[in-house]
This record gives C-alpha cells, structure tokens and sequence, in this order.
C-alpha cells in the first residue's frame, strides 16, 4: 500500500472520502481548517458537493439534512465551534441519523486558546440535551485517525448514530505517514431515508414523540444500541500491562507521551504500563476493572483538568486509587513531567 | 357512486387525510392545502421533500404526503440545502412560521437565500408565536399585544424592536429568482397566493424561491377567524404589502 505523508487534518479529510463521504459541511475555526478547505477542493472530484456554512449551527443542521437523505456526510469543527453543534448532533441522536464530526479540540473555556487540548471529553462523551450518547473514538497518531474516520462512517450506519472523532491539536497539525486501506463496502439498509416516496409510503425523519410512552419506548429503543455498542465495538490499547503496579490512564496525544514515559520508566525497573481508551464511548470499563488487585494506583493523564477521570473512577469503583496529572490551556506534557509522576508514585507504593 | 354523482372536492394526494391539529379558522391548514395542491398538478409527490419547523406546523410531517424532515426551530433552510445538495434531483420545500424563520432562523434563511439554494420556502408569518401561547414575534406590529408585550410592541422605550418584513430584507440579495408576499385572507388572495406557490415550485431549480403568506393565529391574537381575517387585512397588510419582490425571469 502507498504510504503517504500527510497533515493530520488532510488526512482525516482524505479518509472520509474514501469511506464514500460525499457532502461536508463546515465553518472556519482553528485548528482544523485544513479540513474543510481540504474538502472544498477534493469532494467536487468526487461529484460531491461542499458548503462553507454560515455557521457550526448551520452547518451541523445541514449534515443532519444530507445523512436524513441517506448520503454519507461529515462536518468538523474545533471547540467552541462544537458547542454550536450540540443542538444537531442530539436530533441526529434523536432521528437516527447516520453521522461523523471532528471535533479537533482547543482549549478553553470560552474562546480559550488555539493550541492543543482535552477540554472537551464532557462534551464528547456526556453531549447534547437529552439522553443520548455518541459513539467517540479518540485517534492518537494519523494513521489511526484515518483508520478511526474509515470506521466511524460504518459505524454510523450499523447503528444510525453519531459518531465523533475526538483529536486534540497536535493530531490535526502533525505531519506523519500514513497508508489509506480499502473501504469495508458493507451495504447498510437505508431504507427509511427521504429519497422520495416512488413506490411506497412517505417516509419521516423525526426526533419528535409528543406521546410520553412513545418518547420512553423510543429512549429504550436508543438505549439498547448504545448497550450494544458497549457490548460490541469498546476499543482499547493496553501497553506493557502484563505485570504492572502502576497503571497509566490516557487517550489520544497523551497517551503517546505517557507511552514514552512508560518506556522510560521500565528502563529504570519501575513496572508501569498503559491503559488507553481508544472508543470513550462506550468507555473500556472492563479493561480498567480487570486490574483491581494487581494494579496499586492509577495515574490519569490529560490535557485537561481532569475529565476522563471520571470515567476510570467509575470503572474501578474506588477499588484502585486513581491520581491524576493534567496540563491545560495549550501545554503539552512532555515524557519528562510524566516519568517524574510515574516515579514519585513508584516510590509510593514501595513504601 | 351513480352516474349523475360527481366529486368535485377531494383530498390532494400531496395532504395526508389525518386530521389536523390546527385551530378553528388558523389559516396553516390553507396553507398546506396550497402546497399540496402544487405537489399534485406538477406530478412531483414522489420527488418531493418538505421540511417541517418547530412551531404550530411541527406536525406538517404528518400532514403533508410526501417525504418530510423535521428541522431544529430555525433550521429548517439549513436541513434543506443538506437535502439538496446531497440530492439535487429532488423537489426540497421547507414550510416555516415567523419566529422559526425571522427570529432564530434568521441566519440560515438569509444564507440559503443568498447561496441560491434550489429551494423553496414557505413562510407564514402571522405575527406571533403561535405554539408557545402567543409571544411577540419578530414580525408583531406595533402596539399589538402579545403575551410578552402586555403593553402592545414598543420599539421606543421597551426597546421590542420593529416588525421584520422578510420578503424585502431578502430582496436586497442579489441571487434569490424569486420573492412575494401574498395573503391567505379572502378566496381571490387564496386564488393568487396558490399561483405564486405554484410558480416558486416551478422556478425551484433556478434558485432560490420565497413565498410569504400573511396568515393568521385566532387563538393568540384572541379574536375570532372573521375577526382576525379582518384584522389582518387591516394592520397587517399595510406593513405587509402583497407583491412580487422578485421574479428575475420577468426582470423584477
Ligand atoms: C431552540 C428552541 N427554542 C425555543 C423553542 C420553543 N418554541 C417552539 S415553537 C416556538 C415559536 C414558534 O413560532 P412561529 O415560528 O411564529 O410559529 P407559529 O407557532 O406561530 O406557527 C418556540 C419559541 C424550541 N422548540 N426550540
Ligand atoms: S395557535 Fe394560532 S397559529 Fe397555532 S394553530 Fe392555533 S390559531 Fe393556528
């Protein structure tokens, strides 16, 4: 296969249409413009169709439009942009609309800043109004950005639900190879899309149920996709686990530094390993709970004040103390604050 | 049905039969059946899909007989260009009430418009919000009393703002093909406002078309549908003159 080298948010873009995205809908916020712009120029060669959009509201709702007609179709934005976005992606949830977003996440809050962050795992994995989930896979170099766009788009349709990538800056700025694979071609059933009612009865794409017994049905009924999501599709990436004492908790860009920092801590005999969420919805519980009894504290690291935190906290109910290490507004956490972390804990536990 | 029985009054196949939950006299339901008679005389049902808003016509999905989208308040040109875009053999109408296109909606009925989206929207303005019991719209005259302007609108010392006359704001844009206000109060306005729908429908894949229909809401403005016909020929249609903004074919 061609290996090509590529920025992240081009290739994210490329991926897309690649999984036969033909529609993207997009505003302007740094730093992911390179992906509508890449998509201005590439999606016409595909007898696609872009829309510089008059904003992530607008552009959120068009993306619910298309995907209502059965198209694959995406739209992409940075955090305060995602905000706009919150009202479609729950009537997406709602209707049972097959969508995927980008979410190439700043910091905040408020206007925050332009550089790279975690601020928006909340967000992400806790959305909307309404109950509801997205689906979220959180990539942490470009190739698995570009495999986790080529999924989200099936994934969408299996289970007529968003799907949001969450990228922090650094994955959308980064320079890397990659390789693109084929599509999967799954043929999904789309036949409840507003193609035109040529031989059958009007079709209605709806999150409305005015009836509160039909609302609650309806609910169940999203209720058991998203537990057949945490059944079937939960992704993680376990590093170095085997024996460890010390656990490292992270996703995306962090978890690539931790990574780093777990190597180096090995080299100095300290047994610590990596635990990285790659769906943060449905959340790898099980593989955090496994290690109740071998694992004696659990180091969370984020570009952020604590979010996913929550999560692991949960999945290990109190059975393992879980600490936590962030860096927020833009700064990065380099191998070097991590591995001072990962010793002084070491130090800890051996006491 | 015996050879002298004759039906001349039936259902356009573009309407459902479903009741609708509309009140005595509101003239929504007029304004449907126009639609729906456009659909059936082009013969385009089956390559139809409309876009219901948030306000009294949130159920339009369940009357109008062809393919239907419900749209977030405002939206609705918004879900329309995505409809559109993806499928630009389709006929996309979007059905809206004032607050939903001239309030919330603002932005993305004046983008559609402006992009030319080979849509077409019709707009009831009936100077009110309607499902939510009567609050001021952006279109509520002067002086009317609205459950939010106990004292009547007052754009001096409350600050309530002027009626928003949408088919001019949107004839200042250079690319709509076509713009007009008609109204929905006598069987001659009907008569007219049915040939403008008609033409919008027609014109649709030359850009963007605009219809707005100066209706009525009894129940919110609490008179009844004689009443309010009469008063909306009265004070509204001064503010909201009937007539073509903008017919690029015609060089208007
Ligand atoms: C985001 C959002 N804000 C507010 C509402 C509440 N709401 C429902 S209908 C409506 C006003 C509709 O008025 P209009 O568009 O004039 O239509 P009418 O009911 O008069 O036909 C409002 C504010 C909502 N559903 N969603
Ligand atoms: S509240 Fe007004 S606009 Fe709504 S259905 Fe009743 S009369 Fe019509």
């Amino acid at each position: 296969m061609e290996k090509l080298l590529m920025k992240g948010s081009e290739a994210i873009a490329e991926a897309a249409v690649r999984a036969g995205c033909k529609l993207f809908f997009g505003y302007p916020i740094t730093p992911q413009n390179e992906i509508p712009e890449y998509m201005s120029k590439r999606l016409f060669q595909v007898g696609g169709a872009f829309v510089q959009a008059e904003s992530e509201v607008a552009a959120s709702n068009m993306i619910y439009g298309s995907a209502a007609v059965g198209e694959r179709v995406m739209t992409s934005s940075s955090s305060p942009g995602m905000a706009l976005k919150q009202e479609a992606i729950s009537y997406c949830a709602g209707a049972e609309l097959p969508v995927v977003i980008v979410n190439i996440m700043r910091g905040g809050p408020g206007l925050g800043g332009i550089q790279p962050s975690q601020s928006d795992y909340w967000q992400a994995t806790k959305p909307g109004h309404g109950d509801f989930h997205s689906l979220v896979l959180a990539p942490a170099s470009i190739q698995e950005a570009v495999d986790l766009v080529m999924d989200a788009f099936d994934l969408a349709d299996q289970y007529r639900n968003p799907v949001l990538i969450l990228a922090d800056g650094l994955i959308g700025q980064m320079m890397e190879p990659v390789t693109f694979r084929q599509p999967t071609e799954r043929v999904f059933d789309k036949s409840w899309a507003v193609t035109g009612c040529v031989d059958r009865k009007p079709n209605i794409v709806n999150s409305l149920f005015l009836q509160p017994q039909d609302l609650e049905d309806h609910n169940h009924k999203l209720f058991r996709k998203y537990a057949q999501m945490e059944r079937e599709e939960v992704r993680v990436e376990e590093y170095l686990m085997d024996d460890a004492e010390l656990a490292i908790a992270a996703y995306g860009t962090t978890a690539r530094i931790a990574r780093t920092a777990v190597d180096a801590a090995r080299t100095e005999g300290i047994k610590v390993g990596l635990i990285r969420p790659i769906t943060l919805f449905p959340f790898p519980k099980a593989a955090f709970e496994r290690y109740v009894g071998q694992v004696k504290v659990l180091l969370d690291v984020e570009m952020s004040m604590g979010q996913m935190i929550e999560d692991v906290r949960l999945a290990v109910h109190d059975r393992i103390p879980v600490r936590f290490y962030g860096r927020v507004g833009g700064m990065v956490p380099s191998p070097g604050e991590i591995l001072d972390q990962i010793r002084t804990l070491a130090q800890e536990v051996s006491q | 049905m015996s050879a002298e029985e004759k039906i001349v009054f039936s259902y356009p196949t573009g309407l459902t039969t479903k009741n609708t939950h509309y009140c005595p006299g509101c003239l929504h339901g007029v304004a449907h059946r126009l639609v729906a008679e456009t659909i059936d005389e082009l013969g385009i049902r089956e390559k139809t899909v409309g876009m219901a808003p948030v306000g009294c016509s949130v159920l339009a999905y369940e009357y109008f007989g062809c393919d239907m989208v419900q749209a977030s308040h405002g939206r609705a040109p918004a879900v329309a260009t995505g409809v559109k875009r993806a499928r630009p053999d389709l006929y996309v109408f979007s059905y809206q009430g004032d607050g939903d296109l001239a309030s919330i909606g603002l932005a993305e009925i004046i983008h559609a418009a402006n992009r030319g989206e080979k849509i077409t929207v019709i707009f009831y303005n009936n100077a009110i919000y309607g499902m939510t019991g009567g609050q001021m719209a952006p279109t509520t005259l002067v002086g009317m009393k609205t459950t939010t302007t106990p004292t009547g609108r007052d754009p001096g010392e409350r600050g309530a703002g002027n009626p928003i006359r949408m088919a001019e704001l949107l004839a200042t844009l250079f690319t709509p093909v076509y713009i007009t206000r008609q109204s929905l109060l006598t069987p001659q306005d009907i008569l007219k406002a049915k040939r403008a729908i008609k033409r919008a429908f027609q014109l649709q894949n030359t850009g963007f078309t605009f219809v707005e229909l100066v209706g009525t809401c009894p129940t919110g403005w609490g008179m009844t549908p004689s009443e309010s016909n009469d008063w909306a020929g009265e004070k509204m249609v001064p503010v909201f003159p009937i007539g073509v903004f903008r017919d690029t074919e015609k060089g208007i």
